[in-house]
């Protein structure tokens, strides 16, 4: 297997708190991967690593094998990383389609043009259609995000960065605040996505983490405790005592 | 009356959108004693239109746009009484270019800030630009201004006359044209990159867009056409004064895009409108208190009508349609 992105003893530091130390972690190309963890494990720290929102302390960052820990957070969205966010991050006074668009539009370069006007870009404005109809939005491509109900805003955000075609995809607690119904529908979605994109999911919701990953990091106070499969990682007595507790999967 | 762009939008210019055009045209012919007045409230259409492009659509914040304005006004200002250089074209055209320039340098600057920083940087460059020309007494006439600027006749055939008609139409004609620029610009995919930045620019990094440099070329774009309209109010004033690049200068132009309505293209034509004629009507009705009058009517728009007046105006229009 091709190793997508991997990172090689990771660590961030605030002053004398360390969220994050020597994390070594690799996914494969086409995996499903989630990372796991308490509240304050450092999991969102982790992936604001690896997007360029934060710069690491120490550590490497592999994506494709091509060293990006220096690079700029576009550069590394132009290198194939896209993200969703833990909470939702849209444009919301636009519709669904510009939301989209202006993803599609940065790949394809086209977005610092000034000539024609955007709606004359028929490549990117079907493509955006055709990406929303796959994730059962075509209905709402024309309305305004914010008028769309929750769980279909976090699909537009999956949409979005579908529209980067990203060989890896950070998908930050996909089904927050999507009651469970919706969440199935993202859960749908989840499935459907493309085999060769990797795709690593942070998710406190334990019923789709099981369901989707076929392996799981725990993270806790920044440290990796354990890797594994989802049954090994249900069998795992520390990730019990740590994190599980009561909800565990058998 | 919302002009949003991106990819969804229609970006063919509907015929309501020709009646600001219209409307100066006939105003020339059928009141021709306002004319200088006129030409002072196109120039100040242009000069919103170029505030309207950061702020409204971009969302960049700034109180010392007067820099850009008062930068092009004193090069046109410079150029025609100490240097020589008459011709409009060529004075407007540097002017632009000083205040693109100063754009440019500035907004890589300032554009690594936000909020209240980015605020107060801008306001700190609008006074920079406001002391050095108070203290370069010998090529700006400090606080006494700069006068004695010829300006020659447009291509050596249209004499700028005392009547204002010559300026009014060469204001119209550069705001027409600056009105199509930014017009262009807003539906183009960088003015779609632009709203995406204003919306939510840390989405606008998770799709690759280079957030800063986009930044820094509306910012320029916008100290272009800033310092075009300067140049148009030095050549048709034949007068430059501090007060161009004045901190009420700049507050003023926000109050004017405030009143129209922001991030609408046309809120920057019915601001400057209004404004300007109330300030003539009130200043002559009320010397002393005509500020009042202003000060009342912007409060009635930020309280009641936070899209401006085109926002009263498309309220309305949305109520019409869903009683029809």
């Amino acid at each position: 297997m091709n190793v997508a992105l991997e990172t090689r003893g990771l660590c961030k530091s605030f002053g004398a708190l360390t969220v994050a130390e020597n994390i070594d972690f690799r996914l494969e190309t086409g995996a499903r991967h989630a990372l796991i963890g308490p509240n304050g494990a450092g999991k969102t720290t982790f992936v604001n690593m690896l997007t360029g929102v934060l710069a690491p302390s120490a550590g490497r960052i592999l994506l494709g094998g091509d060293d990006i820990t220096d690079a700029g957070r576009a550069a590394r969205v132009k290198r194939g990383l896209g993200r969703t966010f833990q909470i939702n991050a849209l444009f919301r006074h636009l519709t669904a389609l510009d939301n989209v668009a202006l993803g599609v539009a940065e790949r394809r370069g086209i977005a610092a043009r000034v000539w024609l006007p955007a709606s004359r870009h028929r490549e990117v404005r079907e493509e955006s259609l055709e990406l929303l109809a796959t994730l059962g939005l075509a209905d709402d491509a024309r309305q305004r995000v914010l008028d769309l109900p929750y769980g279909k805003q976090r699909l537009v955000e999956i949409a979005i960065a579908l529209g980067l075609k990203p060989a890896v995809l950070l998908l930050d607690e996909p089904a927050a605040g999507v009651p469970k119904a919706e969440s199935e529908r993202i859960l749908e979605v989840l499935d459907r996505l493309p085999q060769e994109i990797a795709i690593l999911i942070i998710e406190h919701d334990m019923d789709l983490v099981f369901r989707f990953a076929r392996r799981i990091t725990v993270l806790v106070q920044g440290v990796v405790l354990v890797e594994g499969s989802p049954a090994e990682i249900a069998a795992d007595s520390r990730v019990h005592q740590v994190y599980l507790g009561e909800q565990h999967h058998a | 009356m919302s002009h949003a762009g991106g990819y969804s939008a229609d970006a063919r210019i509907r015929w309501i959108e020709w009646t600001p055009f219209v409307a100066a045209i006939a105003c020339f012919f059928l009141l021709p004693e306002y004319v200088p007045l006129g030409a002072r409230i196109l120039i100040y259409i242009l000069y919103a239109l170029s505030l309207d492009l950061i702020l409204g659509y971009a969302g960049i914040v700034t109180l010392g746009h007067s820099a850009f304005f008062g930068v092009g006004a004193y090069v046109a200002g410079i150029l025609g009484a100490k240097m020589g250089i008459t011709d409009p074209l060529m004075q407007l055209a540097a002017a632009a270019l000083a205040a693109g320039l100063l754009g440019i340098a500035t907004g890589a600057v300032i554009l690594r800030t936000t909020g209240l920083t980015l605020l107060m940087l801008t306001l700190a460059i609008a006074s920079l630009c406001l002391e050095i020309a108070n203290r370069a007494t010998t090529i700006t006439g400090g606080a006494d201004g700069l006068s004695g600027i010829v300006v020659a006749p447009i291509f050596g055939l249209f004499r700028f006359d005392m009547f204002g008609k010559t300026g009014y139409v060469y204001c119209l004609i550069i705001l027409f044209l600056g009105w199509l620029f930014v017009r262009r610009l807003i539906y183009s995919p960088f003015g779609a990159s632009l709203t995406g930045i204003r919306e939510n620019s840390l989405r606008m990094h998770a799709v690759g867009a280079p957030v800063y440099p986009r930044l820094v070329t509306v910012y320029g774009i916008s100290a272009v056409i800033a310092g075009a309209a300067g140049a148009l109010i030095t050549q048709t004033n034949q007068f430059v004064g501090l007060n161009v690049l004045g901190f009420e200068a700049a507050g003023e132009l926000l109050v004017m895009l405030i009143l129209g309505g922001v991030g609408r293209i046309y809120g920057a034509f019915v601001g400057p409108i209004v404004f300007l004629i109330a300030q003539d009507y009130l200043a002559k009705q009320f010397p002393e208190y005509w500020y009042l009058g202003i000060g009342l009517l912007l409060v009635v728009v930020v309280m009641f009508a936070r899209g401006g007046i085109l926002g009263i105006v498309d309220g309305a229009v949305a109520r019409l349609r869903s009683k029809a």
